[in-house]
């Protein structure tokens, strides 16, 4: 009795995982359902909304000034470039300006944020990667600038700082020669990071050409920052669309050449560079002034007027109660955080509420080509590629 | 601030090409407001033309005008990293008629989509998989619509006896209050 042909041919299904939600590599909160064959991914679905705290729905029903503090929330390791865009979104809406001072503060709170995101960033790459030093190192430095966090505001991370119209307060006397300070140490920090990973062969056959995006494909699937660098375009809303003092500031654009995650690491430890030229300028340049702007239909008044001057009190009450009527109008305006572009789709109605607050984080987008980065990669790439598109699911999942 | 003044000076031009309904200016952003079935027209003439050149979906936008007959309407922020120009084109539809997706147009649109499916209850035809992605696995209803209160409907608590958790109707002490007043007297 022969066996016919087709008996003999064994039918082979791919091999489901569940790259779980609670993982110490997945990032936050992700649910990557992997189908492999072998060792190698043939396709990744990521799970998300295991975060989602309805962040857009609770900004509809509280006042312009009370839904600061949610974006704070959202992308938990820079939480200042958050705060920026929505505050320049709602000066769009009211038409007002900055003064001076407060802009030049505001891009210095902006330049530590992102110095505080990348630390993040490498530092916990590399450990997903497997160097767990310079995950530590970079921890220490992230505690030196929540330090500065917490002189300005009173918070070591969710600050609620940036205000529409300026700042919340000044900041203390000393803290800008601390923050030269910190300046001053902080390259040698960076250059002990660097002689542990770049130079090192384990870390360059991790990381070079592994996930690699190219320009085409990298507009397509909406990439921005430091993932749309990486492929070769030198696109950065801080140079094109600038928005407060940066149109008078002098700083280089790194881009990267192979599109892969070698040339994303190190893009983000240029930057970082980078933002440390910007912080000296900033603090070589800075003037004494305003902080906040003076028209009191929408910030509130100092305690001196306050308990001085009618107005000021009337304004006062006013704008603790109710907060400002914002006209009808809506507005997208976007900003480049640490992680790439986030936008903010504010819609007014004549109330003192937001009609509609949408949120669009960057992480959105590189997560969505999670899929199309890891094809044909094996497991350890995924962990890699997760790392280097730098997902942090409180911005994601909102 | 990024100049927009190339793209308002040939408004007037793409309006006799384009079958726009109407179009605004806000400052220096552009809105078109394009009719349903015209839509996957214009996106592919913004993103391919040579003097466009839309080639990024940035987001697409909810959101939710319960007052009007199409109470949808939905925002594409398109983005030209070339000519360094952003340009939003709105569509209004309503709960029954479903918008033609532009997933294999711009790959970044499939959560987008995938999330207005999920908040508002719109549906995108030929999308390669319309799923809830940002709530619950077993969710009922369309959390960002108007009429969907801030509590939502169920409450999820966890149940000794049984071991599991359930899924029962809402039990609150206390009404959520809004200061819902415009003028703090009342």
């Amino acid at each position: 009795m022969s066996l016919k042909k087709k008996q003999l041919i064994k039918k082979i299904k791919n091999f489901t995982i569940n790259f779980g939600p609670q993982h110490p590599a997945a990032h936050g909160v992700l649910r990557l359902v992997l189908e492999l064959k072998g060792e190698i991914v043939d396709r990744a679905d990521p799970h998300i909304g295991l975060l989602h705290r309805g962040t857009e729905k609770l900004i509809e029903y509280k006042s312009y000034l009370q839904a600061l503090p949610y974006f704070d929330r959202l992308d938990y390791v820079s939480m200042m470039a958050q705060e920026y865009t929505y505050c320049l979104a709602l000066e769009k809406l009211i038409d007002s300006k900055v003064p001076l001072r407060a802009q030049y503060l505001r891009v210095i709170f902006a330049e530590l944020t992102r110095i505080l995101n990348h630390l993040l960033a490498v530092g916990c790459h590399a450990m997903d990667v497997g160097a767990m030093t310079p995950f530590l190192w970079a921890f220490e430095e992230r505690e030196k600038l929540m330090e500065f966090y917490e002189r300005a505001s009173g918070a070591r991370m969710h600050a609620a700082y940036f205000r529409p119209g300026g700042v919340a307060k000044d900041i203390p006397f000393g803290l800008l020669d601390d923050i030269h300070i910190f300046n001053n140490q902080f390259s040698t920090r960076l250059n002990e990071i660097e002689d542990m990973l770049t130079e090192n062969r384990i870390w360059k056959q991790r990381l070079v050409d592994i996930g690699i995006v190219s320009l085409e494909d990298a507009l397509n699937w909406g990439f921005s920052g430091v993932m749309l660098r990486g492929s070769g375009s030198k696109w950065d809303l801080r140079k094109t669309q600038p928005y407060d003092i940066y149109s008078d500031i002098n700083f280089k654009i790194p881009s990267g050449t192979n599109g892969d995650c070698f040339d994303r690491y190190m893009i983000r430890i240029l930057e970082m560079r980078e933002s440390l030229k910007i912080i000296s300028f900033c603090t070589d340049n800075i003037e004494k002034g305003l902080t906040l702007t003076e028209d009191n239909k929408f910030t509130p008044p100092n305690r001196v007027s306050l308990k001085s001057s009618m107005e000021s009190l009337i304004h006062h009450y006013k704008v603790s109660t109710q907060g400002t009527t914002v006209l009808s109008n809506e507005t997208f305006t976007s900003s480049e955080a640490p992680k790439g572009e986030f936008g903010v789709h504010l819609i007014s109605n004549n109330t003192n509420r937001p009609y509609r607050c949408k949120i669009k984080a960057p992480g959105f987008n590189h997560l969505q080509a999670l899929d199309f980065m890891v094809k044909g990669h094996m497991i350890a790439d995924v962990v890699t590629i997760i790392g280097t598109q730098d997902i942090v699911f409180g911005e994601i999942d909102r | 601030m990024y100049n927009n003044k190339l793209l308002l000076r040939s408004l007037i031009n793409y309006s006799k090409i384009l079958p726009i309904k109407s179009f605004c200016v806000y400052k220096n952003e552009i809105s078109l407001s394009v009719g349903l079935d015209f839509l996957k027209f214009i996106l592919v003439f913004l993103k391919f033309n040579t003097f466009t050149q839309y080639r990024v979906l940035g987001s697409i936008t909810g959101v939710d005008y319960s007052y009007n007959k199409f109470r949808f309407e939905l925002n594409y922020d398109l983005l030209s990293v070339r000519y360094n120009n952003r340009v939003k084109i709105k569509i209004c539809t309503n709960e029954i008629r479903g918008v033609d997706s532009c997933e294999k147009l711009f790959y970044s649109a499939n959560w987008y989509e995938c999330e207005i499916w999920d908040m508002f209850g719109v549906f995108f035809i030929h999308h390669s998989s319309l799923r809830r992605i940002l709530t619950d696995y077993g969710f009922v209803g369309n959390p960002l619509r108007k009429d969907f209160p801030l509590s939502g409907f169920v409450e999820i608590r966890y149940n000794e006896n049984q071991k599991r958790i359930l899924s029962e109707p809402l039990e609150f002490s206390q009404e959520y209050r809004t200061f819902n007043y415009s003028n703090p007297w009342d």
